[in-house]
């Protein structure tokens, strides 16, 4: 796959006039689906995608194209060609672009990360026989991704990966559900196994019958893939630097008002675990860690080098959308076997599910309660909860009520799947919050 | 691409063969603050090979589309459909896959192609312009999305469909800014079957200039009023509310419980089809693939089924749910031709393509003026609703204050929560034809793997009665 890609990167960047600067992108992935439901297969499949972009800059002004690989290499190479044809007949129409980013030669990389996946025509075996006995519903996704990125100057990045994920919920006769997710990139069966074992033990905790708990601000915990959902929300009108210059985000308070979170919470872009590649669709490379919130106060805001270009301010070699990447959240003082004392009488969240700006600008955010979700009495789970609708401002709850960050950082992986698979993940802890507003 | 021919040189056995090719070209421009932002397409061209063995569907889709490359696929998905079959969740027949042949394509004035690159960045720039009706408004942009679909689709039991599809979205929005308060007025983001017509330059900037009028409005109006009351809601806000109380509650598949680990379950169960009360007996809901210019008319769904408008919500009775083929062979339930995939590399699944609220009998005076006090709400900007479509809670850009049967004073940040059938049964007065509006959107997100999918709502304005409404922070 490397090879094609400098060998179409070689042909394209051959064809380039005087003024001319190009930009190619590369994705590519070899992905097998199997969609779990009643611990039956419902669906299964294999996917073998590949697209290239090209990004032209002539004379002050840009566009691009992207566009499917066929694997032939001569009609790719044509393909290319084309497509760069179209571009050079665009372009000259464009309006100038004064912000326009050009290539740079920074010096190239290469991230290569090898795994060991079960076959394709072993998986179903290897998977269904464990979720006997139980109601599983899911999806199973393995297989190998790349990306690469090249530009007409000779710099040159290249990244793969063999992961898998098996991505489930187990529900109870009485629909109560828990969430895991089986993840990595070197398969071993009898982790598995006991992995999936843990989680049906899980279950038992749902089969109490639930209750209702009534509107109204409760002590609660959130777990780390609760947290995670919430983070996930600041990386949509949250710590992008043009969303906040144009007046759209949920930080803008904290630039504009000095509005400040609690002093335990502390968020990174981190990029030490290698599961998602540094650099962007520029081929620029974001330094390993970036501090954005310490301490509670906002120290850095994720900036491209366009955003940078516009607002006359330092890039931090952000993304095209200036989302985070590669979220760390800083572990706390609470230790796990606590936190139910600490609770006292309150919620324990295992997940949160569909999240959305409520007031955006207020940094309010309304969602559902999901899964492994319980009401604590005295430090003691009593029973697991009907999922309730919350709408709070995050400057409440990772403000001045949040109380305890937890000692473990766990890692959530990225398993979404709209167009082509997903990369990285979050790390995060679970929080202990003084007050949390259910409202439905 | 000959896929006839393609699929008569596979040679495997089965039970079933069917190639869908799907080629999409999305080309999207965007100015922001005058300058341009983004110019870009993006083409995605494949064919998915499925093939039917021992009851269960194997799938191979593939960017190869030379004949080895589509043998070898064949061959693949029919192996991955056998290893699978030992634990199938139901055996499928070659009834899953209904013959059918045919055409559809979009109704258009002016082809892709037909305006240049560099007059839409000149319309767009001018609209962008427009929006920046003072100094109050601190970004404004102007945005367009033309996608060219081709579909085909062949199969061993004589299917051969072919369907060409126009769609253009296009957005306007403008940020306006007093001091820490901020707000935000869009035209909605809406998508439509059309062609290049859209871009007409005096109508966007007349569009424009409203829009950044209300922008600077929605700073110095009040909050939106908290309390238990009438609400009105145009059809850009319906179309949300349809969508996610309504739509995916229905979807086959997820009652089925396909759904249960990603976007969720239903509140609705198999024997509520007949019997359920849905709503009050003013709400009739159509699911119409035939909607000249909506976004997701069609003729043929992506399993091949004919597609055709059928009631779902007759005088407030669930009658029929938003199922494919092979959802109505699981359940035994009436469905509908909506077995669809977001491209060539995803399974087809139910979807919700057209989903209408037809019009009643009330002009948008009827309403207004027999209502003592309550809110009005333009325009969707937040929408949150629970696993099972029960518990929601949404919010729209724009609203006004109805008072002793008038419109009064500008709101913003107008909020509303509810439960879906207690909401629907509060729906007290539908609009007539003159208050219709026909809306769409490319991104409705669901499945595993994920996919994401273009639906169309219209509706005429709604007045429901007794709603929790509320404003901001
Ligand atoms: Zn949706």
């Amino acid at each position: 796959m490397e090879n094609k890609f400098n060998n179409i990167s070689d042909k394209v960047f051959a064809l380039l006039n005087e003024g001319e600067y190009l930009t190619l992108s590369f994705s590519s992935e070899n992905t097998q689906f199997i969609r779990f439901s009643q611990s039956k297969i419902r669906q299964t499949g294999l996917v073998d995608d590949a697209s290239l972009e090209l990004e032209l800059i002539y004379n002050n002004r840009t566009c691009g194209e992207s566009f499917t690989l066929s694997g032939d290499i001569d009609a790719d190479i044509n393909s290319a060609q084309s497509v760069l044809e179209t571009l050079r007949v665009e372009v000259v129409q464009l309006p100038e672009d004064p912000y326009i980013v050009m290539p740079e030669n920074n010096g190239s990389s290469r991230d290569i990360h090898s795994g060991k996946l079960l076959s394709v025509e072993g998986a179903a075996k290897a998977l269904t026989p464990a979720m006997e006995g139980v109601d599983l519903a899911g999806i199973f996704a393995s297989g190998k991704i790349y990306r690469g990125n090249a530009n007409s100057l000779g710099q040159k990045h290249w990244f793969s990966t063999e992961t898998f994920s098996l991505d489930y919920s187990l529900i109870t006769a009485d629909e109560k559900m828990v969430k895991a997710t089986f993840a990595g990139s070197k398969w071993n069966q009898s982790e598995y196994e006991s992995f999936m074992t843990a989680s049906i033990k899980r279950l038992e905790f749902m089969k109490r019958d639930a209750i209702k708990v009534e509107p109204g601000e409760y002590r609660t915990y959130i777990a780390s893939p609760g947290v995670r959902d919430i983070l996930d929300m600041f990386s949509w009108n949250g710590l992008s630097e043009a969303s906040i210059q144009q007046g759209q985000s949920s930080f803008g308070k904290m630039r504009n008002e000095n509005s400040k979170l609690s002093p335990c919470f502390s968020l990174l872009e981190d990029f030490r675990s290698g599961s998602v590649p540094r650099f962007n669709d520029n081929g620029e490379v974001a330094p390993d860690v970036l501090n954005l919130v310490n301490g509670g106060l906002l120290e850095n805001t994720l900036i491209n080098s366009r955003t940078a270009k516009e607002y006359d301010i330092v890039s931090n070699n952000a993304g095209g959308g200036e989302g985070v990447r590669a979220p760390y959240m800083s572990a706390g003082e609470l230790s796990e076997a606590e936190v139910l004392k600490k609770i006292g009488t309150g919620l324990y969240l295992g997940n949160l599910h569909y999240l959305n700006w409520s007031d955006c600008i207020g940094g309010r955010i309304t969602g559902m309660t999901r899964y492994a979700c319980f009401w604590v009495e005295n430090g003691e789970i009593v029973a697991p909860i009907e999922n309730m609708r919350f709408d709070d401002s995050f400057y409440n709850f990772f403000g001045e009520n949040l109380e305890a960050v937890s000692n473990k950082v766990e890692f959530n992986p990225e398993v979404g799947t709209y167009e082509s698979r997903s990369l990285g993940g979050t790390h995060c802890p679970g929080v202990l919050l003084s007050s949390f507003s259910l409202t439905l | 691409m000959d896929l006839k021919k393609l699929l008569s040189q596979i040679n495997i056995s089965a039970d079933w063969i069917g190639l869908r090719e799907v080629r999409e070209k999305g080309t999207y421009r965007v100015i922001r603050d005058g300058n341009p932002q983004a110019n870009g397409a993006g083409t995605s061209h494949g064919i998915m090979v499925e093939v039917l063995a021992n009851g269960q569907f194997g799938y191979y889709a593939t960017n190869d589309m030379s004949i080895s490359g589509i043998q070898n696929a064949a061959a693949k998905a029919k192996a991955q459909a056998i290893h699978a079959s030992e634990y199938s969740l139901y055996s499928f027949s070659e009834d899953a896959r209904p013959k059918a042949t045919g055409e559809y394509e979009s109704s258009f004035s002016k082809a892709a192609g037909s305006v240049s690159a560099g007059e839409i960045n000149e319309i767009l720039l001018a609209g962008c312009d427009a929006l920046k009706v003072s100094d109050k408004i601190v970004s404004a942009s102007a945005y367009g999305l033309i996608t060219e679909t081709e579909f085909n689709f062949v199969s061993t039991n004589g299917s051969d469909i072919n369907q060409k599809f126009l769609m253009v979205t296009s957005d306007f929005s403008a940020t306006a800014q007093d001091g820490n308060i901020f707000q935000r007025r869009t035209g909605g983001r809406s998508g439509h079957q059309i062609g290049l017509e859209v871009f007409d330059k005096s109508n966007i900037t007349n569009l424009c200039a409203g829009i950044g009028q209300q922008a600077v409005e929605l700073l110095f109006a009040e909050e939106c009023p908290t309390g238990t009351m009438d609400m009105v809601l145009a059809p850009d806000q319906m179309m949300l509310q349809i969508h996610e109380s309504i739509g995916h509650a229905l979807e086959i598949d997820r009652i089925l419980g396909d759904e249960r680990n990603y976007a969720g379950w239903s509140f609705i169960r198999l024997e509520d089809f007949g019997t359920l009360q849905y709503g009050s007996n003013l709400m009739n809901v159509t699911f119409d693939p035939t909607v000249e210019h909506e976004l997701a008319s069609y003729a043929f769904d992506d399993g091949g089924l004919e597609a055709q408008r059928e009631y779902i919500i007759k005088d407030g009775l669930l009658v029929r749910g938003l199922g494919g083929k092979e959802s109505q062979i699981r359940s035994n339930t009436p469905g509908v031709a909506n077995f669809r995939a977001s491209s060539w590399n995803r399974a087809p699944i139910d979807r919700m393509a057209n989903l209408n609220l037809e019009a009643g009998e009330s002009s948008f005076d009827d309403i207004i003026s027999n209502i003592e006090y309550g809110v009005y709400m333009e325009t969707n900007r937040s929408w949150s609703i629970d696993d099972y479509r029960n518990k929601f809670q949404f919010g729209s850009e724009y609203g006004q204050l109805i008072v002793n049967g008038k419109l009064t004073k500008t709101v913003k940040n107008p909020n509303y929560r509810g439960v879906t059938t207690p909401f629907w049964n509060n729906l007290k007065k539908v609009g007539n034809a003159s208050t219709f509006g026909i809306h769409g959107t490319p991104n409705c997100g669901k499945g595993e793997p994920n996919q994401v999918i273009r639906v169309g709502h219209a509706s005429p304005v709604c007045q429901f009665e007794n709603i929790e409404v509320f404003g901001g922070v």
